[in-house]
C-alpha cells in the first residue's frame, strides 16, 4: 500500500495518497473539507459561475477510496458543505449517489465554519467526536493531544533541482493531525504560514499527496 | 484643398515650419469615415491625427467631447496631452484637453463623466470602461472622432479587439463618428485598414514619405560576446564610449531581468558617473515617473529601457538607439531605431549588441532584413470570443440588450465580421448561463431576458463585471518595498513565483539596486538596501516573443554559406567548429543532437520554428519519450532549438519526431498540459469565468481561492465540449502552441532526420544550458526524484 503509516497516540493510522485517513483497527475512514456545493454557493451570491461539477468529482473521490478500504464508519471532519443552502440544493443526482455511499455505514457530519448546523441528509451530526484514544474535531486547538483537524487545507512545497512541486499535505507530529481538504474546488494554505507552524511541533512531518503519499519534514520559513 | 485656419498658419510660420504634405491630406480627408496614416516616426503624425479636430473645434465653440483618443501606453496619453496643449495655447484656442486611464484619480474620473472634455485622452481599458457605466450615451453623445495612435501595437493583441468591439460600441452610439488610425511600422496596411474600419465600409490608406534609410550597424566590440547567455556585459566598455559620443542615448534589452543585471553592471563600470536611469514596467510608477521626467528635461545621458519605451513618447533630444540582444522581429527593431532622432528627414542612428554568439547570427540577418525594408509580423487570426464574453458582459453592465441589435454591432468591428450567429449566441449563453450541459441550478442565471432583453439578473454585479474588464492577464506579482518604520519606499514588483523561492537573507536586483529580502508582510516583500553579493536576480514576467520566420530562414540560409566573411571572427570560427564536431542546421533537415551531461542524458532538436514551436515540440517529445518509459525531467526551448533532458539515453530519436505520432500524441497532449492550463486561466479571467486577482483580496485566506487548474480539468472531465475549452484550444493553437509554425517545420524538413550522437555538448548546443523558463516534465522522473528527495530529507532530519 502506497499510504504513509504512524501511530497516534497509540492509534495505528494510514495517510492515504488520496488525502484521506485511514483508522483500521476501527475501520474509520476520515476526510475533511469536502466543501460540496461551491460553484452552487457562489452562482447563488452573484459571483463567478464554475463549472457546476465539483459535488460529483469530490463524490467520485470518496467513492474511490470507500471501495477501497470498505469503512464501517465515514468521517467527515467539518466543511463538508460550502454552506449549509448548499446541503439543501444538491443537484438530484449527487444526492443519490451521496445516499448510495451513506446506505449500510455509520456517517457522521462533525460540523465545521462553513457548516455549523444539522443538515437534512441522512448520517449523525456532531459538534465534535471521540474514540478511543483520539478526538476529532474541525479546527485544531493548540493545547489537545491525539487530536485529527482539518479547517486550514494545508499545502506543502518541494524544491526539485530547481523545480519545486506544491502539493496538499497531511501536517503530523506527536500530538495531532491536520488533513488537507479533500474537495475537488479548495486551495491551500501552505504549511510554513505562522499559523501551522505554531500549531506543529518541531519533529513536525508533512505527507504529500498525490500519486503516493511522500512523507518530509515540515517546511518552515527559514 | 482646404486651406489652413490662419490661427494654424501663423503658428506655423512663426516657428519657421511649414504643413507636411501628409499633414495637409489628413486635413483634405477630414470627413472620411476611416483613414489609416501611415507615417515615418518624427513626422509630426499625431498633429496629423489631431488636426482635423483641432480646425474644427477651432471654428465651432461647443460643448462636450468632440474628440477620443486612444493610445496604448497610460504614459503616453499623458504626453500628448502635454504636446497638444502647448500649441492649443499658443494659438489660444477655446479647447479642453484632458487625459483619463487607471492613474486618474477617481475624483477627476467621475467629474470627467459628468461634464467631459472636449478632447479625451485615454486607453482601450478605460474605454471599455467608461462604455460600461448606464451614461455612456450621454457622455459619448456628439462624439466626432476617434484617433488610434500606434494602432499597429494594439492590433498584436487582445486589447486591439477589445478596442474595436469598444468602437463598434461608440460607432452605434454616434453614428456619424469618423475614425483615424496612425502608425509607424506597418508590414500589411490593407490588413490592419481591414482591422480598423467600420464593417460593411472601408478604410482608406494615407502613407507618409518613409523618410531616409537608418543608419545601423553592430556595435564592435574589443572583447567577443560570450559563448552563451550574456545580456551585453562584454560591450559595456564600447557601449559607454558610444553614450559619452551621443547626447542621450536609449539602451534597449529585451527582458527586464536582462536590463536590471545591464545596468547594475554598467553603473559598475560607470567611472565617470555619467547620468543614465533605467525604466522598465516592473518598476514603481514614481521610479519610472523621475526617470521619464529627467529624460525630457535632457538631465540623462542614457536609459537602459525595455519594451516600455518602445512606442510614441516624444522625450528628450535621443540621437542614439541601441539595441543589446536579438531584436527577434524587424518590425520592433524598426520601431526601436525610430526613437532615435525625431526629426524628420534625418537618419536615426542605431547600434546592434548580440548578447552571444548565436546573437551575432540574429543580428546579422537583421541588418540584411532592414537594409531590404522588410518587416515582418505574423497575420492575425479572427477576434477571440474571450474578449467578446467580456463585451457582451461589460454591455450588460451599461444597460438591457438587445441579443440580434449586439450581434449586427459587434460583427461590425473588423476582427468579428466573421463571427456566426451560432458563435455569437454561445458566447451570450456563457456570459448569461456559465453555457454548462448541466442544467440542474436556476441560481446559475447571470443575466435574465426580460421584454425581449438581456438584462443582468442582480444589478449589484455590473461592478464586478467593470472589476475584471481588460484583456492583460499578468502573472501575479508582489510589491517590493524598503523596509522601514514608515511603510517604506517603492521599489517595483517581483512575480509572487519568484518571490516565493526567496528565503531571508537572499538577494536580488530591482531598479539598478542588490537588495536583501526581510521578509513578506500583508502580501509585500520587504527588503533592505544591502551591496555586500552578488545578486540573485528577479524573474520579471517578461513577453518572450518568437524570433520571426522571416529572420529564421535568413538564418539559415546563412548557414548554407562556406565562409561568413559578413560576420566577426569569433562567431565565423564558432560556427566552422560547430561544423567540424558536429553539424550545422539544414532548413530541410532536422538536426538532432545526444550527449551526456552531468550526468543527464541531453538531446537538441534545432527546428528553427521559432520559441512558441520549439516549445510544444519540448511538450510533445517528452509525452513521448515518457510514454517509451524514457524518463524525461524536463525541456527548454528556444527560438532555434529544444533541449530536452532526462534519467535514459535516447539512442535512436527518429520515431520521436514521425509526424504523425507527433500529431497523434498532439490531440492528447493539447488536452492536458501546462501551457493549456496557461492560456484557460488567461481566457477564463478574460471572459470573465473567474476573477482578477486583486492585492486586497488575496490578502484574505489564500485557502479559499484555488488554482484555476483545477477548473480547467474538472471541465475536461465532465463538460469536454464547454465553450471556455473551445477557446483555450484556439487561443493556445495560435499564441503559446504555435502549432501552425510546428508544421511548417515538420513539412519543410519532411521526415529527413540527421542524428548526431555526440561525447559532450556542441558549440551550438551550449548556449541552451543557460537559458531560463525550463519546463519541468510532470511524469515518473518527478516521482523518482521526489521520492529520493523526501528521504533524503527525512533522513536528514533524523525522522525516518
Amino acid at each position: 500500500m502506497s499510504g504513509y503509516d504512524f501511530t497516534l497516540s497509540g492509534a495505528r493510522l494510514t495517510a492515504r495518497p488520496s488525502g484521506a485517513l485511514w483508522w483500521p483497527d476501527e475501520a474509520v475512514l476520515v476526510v475533511s473539507d469536502l466543501h460540496l456545493g461551491k460553484s452552487e454557493r457562489l452562482a447563488r451570491r452573484g459571483g463567478a459561475l464554475l463549472p457546476p461539477y465539483e459535488v460529483r468529482e469530490t463524490l467520485a473521490r470518496l467513492a474511490a477510496e470507500i471501495a477501497a478500504t470498505g469503512p464501517r464508519t465515514v468521517l467527515c471532519l467539518g466543511d463538508s458543505f460550502d454552506d449549509l443552502a448548499a446541503a439543501g440544493s444538491l443537484d438530484p443526482a449527487d444526492s443519490a449517489e451521496l445516499a448510495r455511499l451513506m446506505a449500510g455505514r455509520r456517517w457522521l457530519w462533525v460540523e465545521g465554519n462553513h457548516d455549523p448546523g444539522p443538515v437534512e441528509i441522512g448520517g449523525t451530526h456532531l459538534a465534535e467526536f471521540r474514540l478511543g484514544p483520539l478526538a476529532f474535531r474541525h479546527i485544531a486547538e493548540p493545547a489537545a493531544r491525539g487530536e485529527i483537524s482539518g479547517h486550514y487545507h494545508p499545502k506543502a512545497r518541494l524544491s526539485l533541482r530547481g523545480q519545486a512541486v506544491s502539493r496538499p499535505c497531511f501536517l503530523i507530529d506527536a500530538c495531532r493531525v491536520i488533513l488537507p481538504a479533500f474537495g475537488a474546488y479548495t486551495g491551500g494554505l501552505r504549511c510554513d504560514d505562522p499559523v501551522l507552524a505554531g500549531l506543529m511541533g518541531p519533529e513536525a512531518v508533512a505527507v504529500l499527496t498525490g500519486p503516493a503519499a511522500r512523507a518530509m519534514p515540515m517546511p518552515r520559513r527559514g | 484643398m482646404a486651406p489652413l485656419p490662419a490661427p494654424f498658419q501663423d503658428w506655423f510660420s512663426a516657428r519657421g515650419w511649414r504643413i507636411h504634405p501628409h499633414q495637409q491630406d489628413m486635413l483634405a480627408r477630414a470627413d472620411a469615415p476611416a483613414l489609416l496614416l501611415i507615417a515615418p516616426t518624427g513626422g509630426g503624425k499625431t498633429l496629423a491625427g489631431f488636426l482635423p479636430s483641432l480646425v474644427d473645434l477651432a471654428g465651432n465653440s461647443r460643448q462636450g467631447l468632440h474628440t477620443l483618443y486612444i493610445s496604448p501606453l497610460k504614459a503616453l496619453a499623458a504626453d500628448i496631452g502635454r504636446n497638444l496643449r502647448a500649441p492649443v495655447g499658443e494659438m489660444g484656442l477655446p479647447i479642453r484637453i484632458e487625459d483619463r486611464t487607471g492613474d486618474t484619480p477617481a475624483s477627476r474620473r467621475k467629474r470627467q463623466r459628468a461634464d467631459p472634455p472636449h478632447i479625451l485622452l485615454t486607453t482601450p481599458e478605460s474605454l471599455a470602461l467608461l462604455l460600461s457605466y448606464e451614461d455612456a450615451p450621454r457622455v459619448f453623445a456628439g462624439l466626432k472622432r476617434v484617433i488610434v495612435d500606434e494602432v499597429h501595437a494594439l492590433a498584436e493583441s487582445k486589447r486591439g479587439d477589445q478596442l474595436m468591439l469598444g468602437l463598434a460600441r461608440l460607432q452605434r452610439l454616434c453614428p456619424g463618428l469618423r475614425r483615424v488610425g496612425l502608425s509607424a511600422t506597418v508590414e500589411d496596411p490593407p490588413a490592419l485598414a481591414r482591422f480598423l474600419a467600420p464593417h460593411p465600409g472601408g478604410c482608406e490608406i494615407l502613407t507618409a514619405d518613409p523618410g531616409p534609410a537608418p543608419d545601423i550597424s553592430m556595435l564592435e566590440t574589443q572583447a567577443p560576446p560570450p559563448w552563451a547567455g550574456g545580456g551585453g556585459r562584454h560591450a559595456i566598455p564600447a557601449i559607454l564610449n558610444e553614450v559619452r559620443r551621443h547626447r542621450t542615448t536609449l539602451i534597449f534589452h529585451n527582458t527586464r531581468a536582462q536590463a536590471e543585471i545591464f545596468f547594475h553592471d554598467l553603473w559598475l563600470a560607470n567611472d565617470e558617473g555619467l547620468p543614465i536611469g533605467i525604466h522598465h514596467g516592473s518598476l514603481a510608477r514614481e521610479a519610472r515617473e523621475r526617470v521619464e521626467a529627467a529624460m525630457a528635461k535632457g538631465d540623462l545621458r542614457a536609459v537602459v529601457c525595455t519594451g516600455s519605451l518602445d512606442l510614441g513618447i516624444d522625450w528628450g533630444d535621443v540621437d542614439l538607439v541601441i539595441q543589446v540582444g536579438a531584436p527577434k522581429n524587424v518590425k520592433r527593431l524598426v520601431q526601436r531605431i525610430g526613437r532615435a532622432n525625431h526629426r524628420y528627414n534625418a537618419p536615426s542612428k542605431a547600434l546592434l549588441v548580440p548578447a552571444n554568439r548565436f546573437e551575432v547570427v540574429e543580428c546579422a540577418a537583421a541588418l540584411e532584413a532592414v537594409r531590404d525594408r522588410q518587416l515582418d509580423g505574423e497575420p492575425r487570426g479572427p477576434g477571440p470570443r474571450d474578449v467578446l464574453c467580456q463585451h457582451i458582459l461589460a454591455g450588460a453592465a451599461a444597460g438591457p440588450f438587445e441579443a440580434g441589435a449586439l450581434y449586427d454591432e459587434v460583427t461590425g468591428a473588423g476582427p468579428y465580421t466573421g463571427l456566426t450567429r451560432a458563435q455569437f449566441d454561445a458566447c451570450l449563453d456563457f456570459a448569461a448561463t456559465g453555457g454548462y450541459a448541466l442544467r440542474a441550478y436556476d441560481r446559475y442565471q447571470r443575466l435574465i431576458s426580460r421584454d425581449g432583453k438581456c438584462q443582468l439578473r442582480d444589478p449589484r454585479s455590473a461592478a464586478r463585471i467593470r472589476m475584471n474588464l481588460g484583456t492583460i492577464v499578468d502573472t501575479e506579482t508582489l510589491k517590493v518595498r524598503l523596509k522601514n518604520s514608515r511603510g517604506g519606499t517603492p521599489l517595483g514588483e517581483v512575480e509572487e513565483g519568484f518571490a516565493a523561492t526567496l528565503t531571508q537573507g537572499d538577494t536580488f536586483l530591482i531598479g539598478g539596486q542588490v537588495v536583501r529580502y526581510e521578509g513578506l508582510r500583508e502580501m509585500v516583500v520587504e527588503v533592505t538596501r544591502r551591496a555586500d553579493r552578488t545578486p540573485r536576480v528577479a524573474t520579471f514576467m517578461g513577453t518572450k516573443f518568437a524570433t520571426s520566420t522571416q529572420l529564421s530562414d535568413r538564418i539559415l540560409a546563412m548557414f548554407r554559406q562556406g565562409r561568413w566573411p559578413a560576420l566577426p571572427g569569433h562567431t565565423a570560427e564558432w560556427l566552422a567548429l560547430q561544423r567540424a564536431l558536429s553539424q550545422l542546421p539544414e532548413r530541410d533537415r532536422l538536426l538532432v543532437e545526444t550527449f551526456p551531461h552531468e550526468g543527464r542524458a541531453h538531446l537538441v532538436a534545432y527546428g528553427f520554428a521559432g520559441r512558441n514551436a520549439q516549445q510544444t515540440l519540448g511538450l510533445l517529445l517528452t509525452q513521448q519519450m515518457e510514454r517509451a518509459g524514457l524518463h524525461p525531467l524536463g525541456f527548454v526551448a528556444t527560438d532555434y532549438a529544444t533541449l530536452v533532458w532526462g534519467l535514459d539515453e535516447i539512442t535512436d530519436p527518429a520515431p520521436l519526431f514521425r509526424t504523425e505520432t507527433l500529431r497523434e500524441g498532439f490531440a492528447d497532449w493539447l488536452a492536458g498540459n501546462a501551457v493549456m492550463k496557461r492560456t484557460f486561466r488567461s481566457s477564463a479571467v478574460i471572459a470573465g469565468l473567474i476573477d482578477r486577482m486583486t492585492p486586497g483580496r488575496r490578502k484574505t485566506g489564500r485557502q479559499a481561492t484555488f488554482s484555476s487548474d483545477i477548473l480547467y480539468d474538472t471541465l475536461r472531465k465532465y463538460d469536454p465540449g464547454h465553450l471556455m475549452l473551445e477557446i483555450t484550444r484556439e487561443e493556445a493553437l495560435k499564441g503559446l502552441v504555435d502549432f501552425g509554425r510546428l508544421e511548417e517545420m515538420l513539412a519543410r524538413t519532411s521526415g529527413r532526420i540527421t542524428h548526431v550522437p555526440l561525447p559532450r555538448v556542441s558549440p551550438l548546443a551550449a548556449p541552451l544550458f543557460l537559458e531560463v523558463g525550463r519546463v519541468p516534465v510532470k511524469g515518473a522522473a518527478e516521482e523518482r526524484l521526489m521520492a529520493e528527495e523526501a528521504a533524503r530529507l527525512m533522513a536528514e532530519a533524523g525522522l525516518g
